[in-house]
């Protein structure tokens, strides 16, 4: 059996990788995916714990993750092609019309 | 599961969020049939009221405990949460009959997204339970998004929501991997059996579990604004239409405050001297920052941004008190600023006529010249944000520094006066402007009923709460009795 620890692991380094690309990837596409990792490495780790401490909770919380995942996922590419009508780039340093 | 044990006549205590997500639904139904806005508008504000009044029978009729398998709890700081959620549902409905007209962007789903909103920031201010907390935040999130951004024929209201969405989603993963380590740890994502977890597995000294609390407390941090986690807010507040400008400065902000403080004191309380310890230093640079940058700014909406952004920084040391004196003046805080801050973003509101933005700072030039009532009521609110007597907002700052004193966090307190001292320069200069400066150009006001009976009401309160204090006061601690 794959003990727990791995999974903890597995579960930080898919994190930091979110968390890296969110703060140095330049295409917003890319940027989107990398908080979906984040997400998803929360997912990993509460199916981890909820299967080691032998409680529903974790697994309760994943189904909530995911559906508002989706959510998420649809706002955000609604909100990325209003602005792509209005302003064709998806260039994070090029979106800088809000400053100061 | 227990899930017979779900007793159904506890559902009443959900009540009024129900009320809410129903006349939201309706209202996006009504918005197929029927063409007037107004009617909408009205339909919305209707329906708060009846949830509020549904609340309010509730809680007269000394009814507490919880609901939703015990995810839900229904009590008098919760209650007094909500009821700032009201009034800034209906104030902001009432602000934006006329301005969203002259965006263009009269759309009846706009009314709907706002109950949306907030029936979240209910659930939030309710929740006793990570799973609760985490669906109301995203509620509250996701509709505030798509109202950043309702706008959408403006590259400005596009970019703020763009900013405020990749941010918002990024700190939301934050607060998903708190939870997760801290439920692996305690077992359990209840706030209260968390709390006894920590002390009977001897976890306080954990350093997992303090690294899974430092980054639940970072994505309140996003939520609050607070400095390092604020560089979304000027954006989303400059770009997005003014009326959700107010409405997300006091909804949002409050019922992170609400929730934050919920889990601070019932799952963490035990860990006080860790957290206060993180939470000082955050909140001296976000009175720092909020301030200081606040001055460089030109463009109304951005300085009231750094404002509200230093508003959070003061309002964090109820917290960091870590007494329910201290809960409750952070209650109080919540509550007065939203009356303020309502009444000055209701003021930039009139500006807004067709053809001029009015968000400059220049624009407010000579102002009492040509409008003295709309000046004299616009320096009402900056005194009041200011944190000058007989306002409202010097009773705020007033009881929250005195229970951060009685806590014993004094040095904090000279820095957070200091620093609101500071705040007078970039408050006052807008007063300046109004009265002693030549008029530029001529102003036309873009007045309406409604928005006559927002800065009426919001300002009369916030003299009378000025004078008064003890009316509010009292009520916040009435309703922190039983926390």
């Amino acid at each position: 059996m794959v003990p727990l620890s791995w999974y903890i692991m597995l579960s930080a380094v898919v994190f930091s990788i979110g968390v890296i690309g969110f703060l140095t990837r330049r295409n917003l596409i890319i940027v989107f995916i990398s908080v979906e990792l984040m997400l998803n490495a929360a997912n990993i780790s509460l199916v981890a714990f909820s299967h080691y401490l032998q409680s529903i909770k974790g697994q309760i919380m994943v189904f909530f993750i995911i559906t508002v995942a989706a959510a998420e996922a649809a706002i955000g590419l609604a909100i990325l092609i209003a602005f792509y009508r209005n302003n064709p780039t998806i260039k994070v340093d090029e979106i800088n019309l809000l400053k100061g | 599961m227990e899930l017979n044990k779900l007793d159904l006549f506890s559902i009443r205590l959900i009540a009024p969020e129900i009320i809410l997500i129903s006349i939201a639904l309706i209202l996006i139904l009504l918005d197929l049939v029927i063409k007037r806005k107004e009617t909408i508008a009205f339909v919305g504000v209707l329906g708060t009221l009846t949830a509020a009044y549904v609340n309010y029978k509730l809680c007269a009729m000394g009814w507490t405990g919880s609901t939703l398998l015990g995810m839900f709890a229904f009590d008098g700081y919760a209650n007094f949460f909500k009821l700032i959620f009201y009034i800034n549902i209906i104030l902001t409905i009432f602000i934006s009959l006329r301005y969203m007209v002259l965006e263009e962007a009269s759309f009846g789903e706009y009314y709907s997204l706002i109950l949306f909103a907030t029936s979240g920031m209910m659930f939030m201010a309710s929740a006793v339970d990570l799973i609760v907390l985490y669906v109301g935040l995203e509620l509250m999130a996701l509709s505030t998004y798509i109202l950043v951004g309702i706008t959408r024929r403006q590259v400005r209201s596009n970019e703020a929501a763009l900013k405020y969405f990749f941010l918002g989603a990024f700190s939301s993963a934050f607060l998903l991997y708190g939870i997760s380590l801290t439920y692996g740890l305690t077992g359990t994502t209840n706030l209260k059996e968390i709390a006894s977890a920590l002390q009977n597995l001897n976890l306080l000294e954990n350093p997992i579990l303090f690294l899974g609390m430092i980054l639940v407390i970072a994505a309140f941090g996003f939520k609050i604004a607070l400095v390092p986690f604020h560089m979304w807010a000027p954006d989303a507040y400059e770009g997005a239409p003014t009326s959700i400008t107010s409405f997300m400065s006091i909804g949002p902000k409050a019922a992170a405050f609400a929730a934050l403080g919920r889990v601070l004191f019932d799952a963490f309380g035990p860990m006080h001297v860790q957290w206060s310890s993180i939470l000082i230093p955050l909140s001296v640079i976000t009175m720092a920052a909020g301030n200081i940058i606040a001055i460089a700014q030109t463009n109304i909406k951005r300085m009231l941004a750094y404002s509200s952004i230093a508003h959070a920084g003061y309002a964090l040391l109820g917290i960091i008190a870590g007494t329910h004196g201290g809960l409750s003046s952070m209650m109080n805080y919540m509550a007065i600023y939203a009356f303020m801050n309502i009444g000055a973003f209701a003021v930039v509101i009139m500006l807004r006529s067709k053809g001029f933005r009015g968000e400059e700072l220049t624009d407010y030039e000579g102002l009492a010249k040509s409008h003295p009532a709309a000046s004299a009521l616009m320096l009402i609110f900056m005194f009041s944000l200011t944190g000058i007597p007989p306002t409202a907002g010097f009773i705020a700052k007033f009881y929250i520094f005195m229970e951060a004193i009685n806590a014993g966090y004094t040095p904090l307190v000279i820095i957070a006066v200091i620093f609101s001292a500071i705040s007078a320069f970039f408050y006052l200069r807008v007063v300046m402007y109004m009265y002693m400066k030549e008029p530029k150009a001529h102003v036309t006001l873009s007045t309406s009923p409604a928005i006559f009976l927002t800065i009426a009401v919001t300002a009369a309160v916030t003299l009378i709460l000025g004078l008064f204090p003890s009316l509010l006061v009292e009520l916040a601690k009435m309703s922190i009795a039983g926390f």
